[in-house]
């Protein structure tokens, strides 16, 4: 905590008047009253307000309704770091829901947890299966029971199929952001050496495979009409990136402004991703403190892939994702100090710093970082995840390398072809009007 | 008709390429310009038509149960993946199919029964509409340092090149045809590009026959004389765009590259670009990867760089650059060859022009390009684009590089170009497909022998005609990145992957929402609203005029105002 305090977003005073206090913008009792005007199936539960039961839960979490907090005291226990299933996202088009936890504690003795149990069947509509998406390969799942980790097995949740992916662990993450670093830099004017060194670095891989688990999780809940548990090992890396990413996919309130930051506070922020370890360094730093991994990073890549592919169906542009990867990283703002809400609220943040949401949502700022293409739908949208259409990031992993000036230029030339459009439908429509007007007023223009 | 052997086939299944377990089921039929496969699924009647020209080839796959596949592979790098019944049927398809899609004589191209109904007045039209004399005069030519030349008017000094030919104005027709004996198949250095601005030329040939030790005086002269050309520059580079063990190679049989010390004041430059066969190899093995059901990253980025493609569209850019350099900021003149000076040497001056000269970034000015320096040079577009049963060897796709470089540049400089991918997509398909007369034949003289402009329609008119289609809305002729010189990076990194036209038909693939079509359409109601706004402003006038003469009327007689 003592490091904490000398840090800058203590000492920054804000230089704009902070109308709407960011720190309150998305807290967990507000979003719960979104859920209630959909459903009543779900409570808002208090069981972890000191922070007790999991302590890297936020003090509020949304449950069955018909599950008591005991159980979840209890299933706290039978998942990673006390991770118990909570609920990630309602889908209102069928009701269907994702949850996400840690991984269950099952170790070798095949340990189970009757409220776990449960608590996830809750969610499940009578004879209607779930899917678990367990976002380690069959192997590594299976490995993690000697560490007292492990899967759900068929036998004691059968009404849910589990579902294996290979997302890799984020410390590979991490190495990887540096082969690929060092592939930008790569002076030598090799084209084999280019291709060569972005494949080894595998960055476009985990792209891939995260963006195709996001889909399958988005496949389920909405072309299968199936709920959803998402779990990793911890629960705090992978298991994040597929929950958030699925709903930019299902939910058009995502790809708003003041929706996705909503996503970002709630599944990242206060869902409890380690942003102070895994976002220690700067991004292009070259030293490996174990617990350092350009997760976020790649949820943000992930992001702008979607948006590359559907350009206007989101309400902000890349630049604002490029400030939250920034931000992240250093800022004179306190949103992404700390690994957990425990944290937070122990370090008084939201007294003692401003919050970036402050800045981003004044007008100013957000026409900056709006998208003027967009154009709201209700759509499901679902990227393409062929290696063709999975572009390489040029605005983060470029920036430094080479000039985006003929880009911006471009950019602004689009904004002008839009504005200018508007621009002349009010001159049309005003005119239009005055001559409605000239010829109701002047009696001699009547026409008989 | 004679070769189609089965013109109807029944439940036939294509299969979509991605999911194959997604397919549709039509009929497929055999016309004698088309395969057209036509769904009859209930209530929807879609078509899928194929040109035979478009086909590259066939396979036939082992029949199963549900049938007899058969894949065809297109130029334009569609692939269809049919399933037909039963094996009879599927053997008399392909062995159809194959006769149709490659024809034996040139009468049998597609381009000379293709109709699109327009009286012979207008066809002549047509081919009137690209002047290329206009752009040589636009470039300020004939001038005092250069002139027109009618030494290869019968096509006798070089049957491939073109009858008009610029030339120094110091070049005799002696000197000329004497360097053109020294020259591969007759082809002397003529000019390619002139700038106005410093003088400074773009000239192209083939490589010189000097063995190990020949020398020519008309050549040198030839050279000399391009030098005197350009009054400002006390040099000229002489670009032989072959690496250099294939130059050295040339020696052994008599021809070669020019030695500086024969030369006068030349500075002599390889700028590597491996030969048609390199380029067949690697389009195809990218095309490889391209059909990949279900590539890893890896696979693809793996395949991407075994193939050398990207390599290779880098080095053409490379060589385009050094030479639009030359001429612009060092106002050096430049003499480009490869071996024969109708595949490298034809890729590298068209790009180092695109670099040069904004006029070849709208609409016109690159289809006058293609023209000058393909067309009427001389690029052999029926061996290249294999229009008939020919030498596999000499299929190759150099002028796919050319539109390539073409894209890559666009996708850098996004305001610089009147035209859009669109444009280029559609050259290239119509390059293969032969329904236009404009890349028939080999050269200028076969193009004549051949009556096309009395018997075939022309591309360029049907593209302005359609110009709407292929519009850049982020082009304006004042952009500041549409002026002058582009100086685009070649960094490796630049080089994307043009999945626009090499998975062309993969729909999934691409950007569901087009940011261009969006903002075409803004501007198309942009335009409507500009002429709604003149209109009600011309009414606002006309009222209140008519307003005002009322009252003055009524003034006049008396009658005061009304109210």
């Amino acid at each position: 905590a003592e490091e904490f305090s000398l840090m800058y977003p203590f000492f920054y005073r804000p230089m704009f008047e902070v109308i709407e206090d960011g720190w309150n913008s998305f807290l967990p009792k507000d979003a719960f009253k979104d859920l209630e005007s959909m459903t009543d199936e779900w409570r808002l539960s208090e069981v972890n307000k000191d922070f007790s039961v999991c302590p890297s839960y936020p003090p509020l979490v949304a449950v069955p309704k018909d599950v008591d907090d005991d159980t979840l005291r209890k299933a706290a226990t039978f998942r990673h770091s006390g991770r118990f299933p909570v609920l990630s996202y309602y889908h209102k088009k069928n009701g269907m829901v994702m949850m996400r936890a840690g991984q269950p504690l099952t170790g070798t003795n095949g340990r189970r947890c009757k409220e776990d149990e449960k608590l996830i069947n809750a969610t499940l509509r009578p004879g209607k299966r779930g899917y678990i998406i367990d976002t380690r390969t069959i192997n590594v799942a299976q490995q993690a029971k000697a560490r007292g980790g492990g899967f759900e097995s068929e036998a004691n949740y059968p009404q849910w199929r589990r579902i294996h992916k290979a997302i890799e662990r984020s410390n590979v993450l991490q190495e990887s952001l540096i082969k690929l670093v060092e592939a930008c830099n790569d002076q030598s004017h090799s084209m084999d050496r280019w291709l060569s060194k972005l494949e080894a670095s595998s960055w476009q891989t985990h792209v891939k495979e995260i963006l195709t688990t996001a889909c399958l999780a988005a496949q389920c809940i909405d072309r299968e009409g199936a709920s959803v548990l998402v779990h990793g090992t911890e629960g705090t890396d992978s298991t994040l990136q597929v929950t958030s990413l699925a709903q930019i996919i299902l939910d058009p309130a995502c790809r708003t402004i003041r929706g996705f930051q909503g996503l970002v506070e709630r599944e990242w922020l206060q869902a409890g991703h380690p942003f102070r370890q895994r976002c220690a360094q700067s991004a292009y730093s070259n030293s490996k403190p174990r617990q350092e991994a350009p997760v976020f990073l790649l949820f943000l890549d992930c992001v702008w892939q979607i948006l590359r592919q559907f350009p206007c169906s989101f309400e902000f542009s890349e630049s604002f994702l490029v400030l939250l990867f920034e931000h992240a990283y250093a800022s004179q703002f306190g949103t992404f100090l700390g690994n957990r809400t425990a944290e937070r609220a122990k370090l008084s943040l939201p007294e003692k710093t401003v919050s970036l949401w402050s800045w981003v949502n004044r007008p100013q700022e957000l026409e900056r970082l709006s998208n003027p293409l967009f154009e709201a739908n209700s759509l499901v949208i679902w990227p393409s995840v062929a290696p063709q259409s999975l572009l390489l990031w040029e605005g983060v992993f470029l920036r430094w390398n080479r000039s985006s000036r003929c880009l911006d230029e471009a950019y602004e030339e689009m904004v002008h072809i839009i504005e200018y459009n508007k621009e002349l439908q009010n001159k049309v429509n005003s005119l239009r009007r005055q001559l409605a007007q000239l010829e109701t007023e002047d009696p001699l223009l009547q026409t008989p | 008709m004679e070769h189609i052997r089965l013109p109807k086939v029944e439940s036939v299944r294509l299969l979509d390429r991605v999911s194959p377990r997604r397919s549709r089921v039509g009929t497929l039929y055999l016309t004698a310009t088309h395969t057209i496969f036509v769904e009859n699924e209930a209530g929807v009647r879609s078509e899928t038509w194929v040109l035979h020209s478009l086909v590259c080839s066939m396979e036939k796959q082992a029949a199963s149960a549900s049938g007899c596949p058969l894949i065809i592979h297109c130029k334009n790098f569609q692939v269809l993946h049919f399933v037909i019944p039963r094996e009879r049927e599927c053997h008399d398809v392909h062995l159809s199919l194959q006769r149709l899609s490659q024809p034996e004589t040139y009468e049998e191209l597609y381009c000379f029964s293709f109709n699109p109904n327009v009286d012979d007045e207008e066809r002549r039209q047509e081919w009137d509409f690209l002047d290329l004399k206009a752009d040589y005069r636009r470039m300020g030519l004939p001038n005092s340092l250069w002139k027109l030349s009618t030494v290869n008017q019968h096509y006798k000094v070089s049957d491939t090149y073109p009858a008009d030919l610029f030339v120094p104005e110091s070049a005799t027709p002696p000197v000329i045809v004497g360097s053109s004996k020294f020259r591969s198949r007759g082809r002397f250095p003529t000019l390619s590009y002139y700038s106005k601005e410093n003088h400074a030329a773009i000239c192209r040939s083939s490589q010189p026959l000097s063995g190990f030790s020949a020398r020519c005086l008309e050549d040198e002269q030839m050279l000399e004389a391009i030098l005197r050309s350009n009054p400002r520059s006390d040099f000229m580079y002489v670009v032989d765009t072959r690496p250099k063990l294939n130059a050295i190679a040339n020696r052994a049989a008599g021809k070669g590259y020019e030695n500086e010390d024969n030369y006068s004041n030349i500075k002599f430059q390889f700028i590597g670009i491996e030969n048609i066969h390199v380029m067949r190899n690697s389009q195809q093995k990218m095309l490889e990867v391209c059909e990949l059901r279900s590539p890893s990253m890896s696979d693809f980025l793996e395949g991407l760089e075994s193939s050398g493609w990207l390599k290779h569209i880098k080095a053409v850019l490379d060589a385009g650059i050094f030479i639009a350099k030359a001429v612009a900021e060092e106002g050096v003149s430049v003499l480009v060859h490869c071996s024969d000076g109708w595949d490298r040497t034809a890729q590298v001056c068209s790009v180092a022009s695109v670099l040069l000269d904004p006029y070849y970034r709208t609409l016109r000015g690159l289809m006058v390009l293609i023209e000058k320096d393909w067309v009427s040079f001389g690029h052999k577009f029926s061996h290249r684009c294999n229009h008939q049963v020919g030498d596999p060897k000499e299929v190759s796709p150099i002028i796919d590089q050319f539109l390539e470089c073409v894209w890559q540049l666009m996708e850098q400089y996004p305001c610089a170009f009147e035209f859009n991918e669109r444009f280029l997509i559609t050259i290239h398909s119509h390059i293969y497909s032969c329904q236009y007369g404009n890349f028939i034949g080999n050269n200028q003289r076969e193009r004549i022998e051949l009556g096309l402009r009395e018997r075939s329609h022309s591309l360029w008119s049907y593209l302005w005609t359609n110009q709407a289609d292929y519009m850049n809305p982020l082009y304006r002729p004042d952009h500041s990145q549409a002026q002058g010189l582009l100086r685009p990076s070649t960094a490796p990194y630049c080089f994307k992957f043009w999945r626009g036209l090499y998975n062309r038909f993969d729909r999934g693939m691409h950007p569901r929402q087009s940011v261009e079509d969006y903002l075409s359409a803004i501007q198309e109601e942009t335009q409507q609203l500009e002429e709604q706004l003149a209109s009600h402003k011309q009414v606002g006038q006309n009222l209140s005029c008519l307003s005002f003469k009322l009252r003055f009327s009524k003034v006049e007689n008396g009658k005061g105002l009304p109210g």
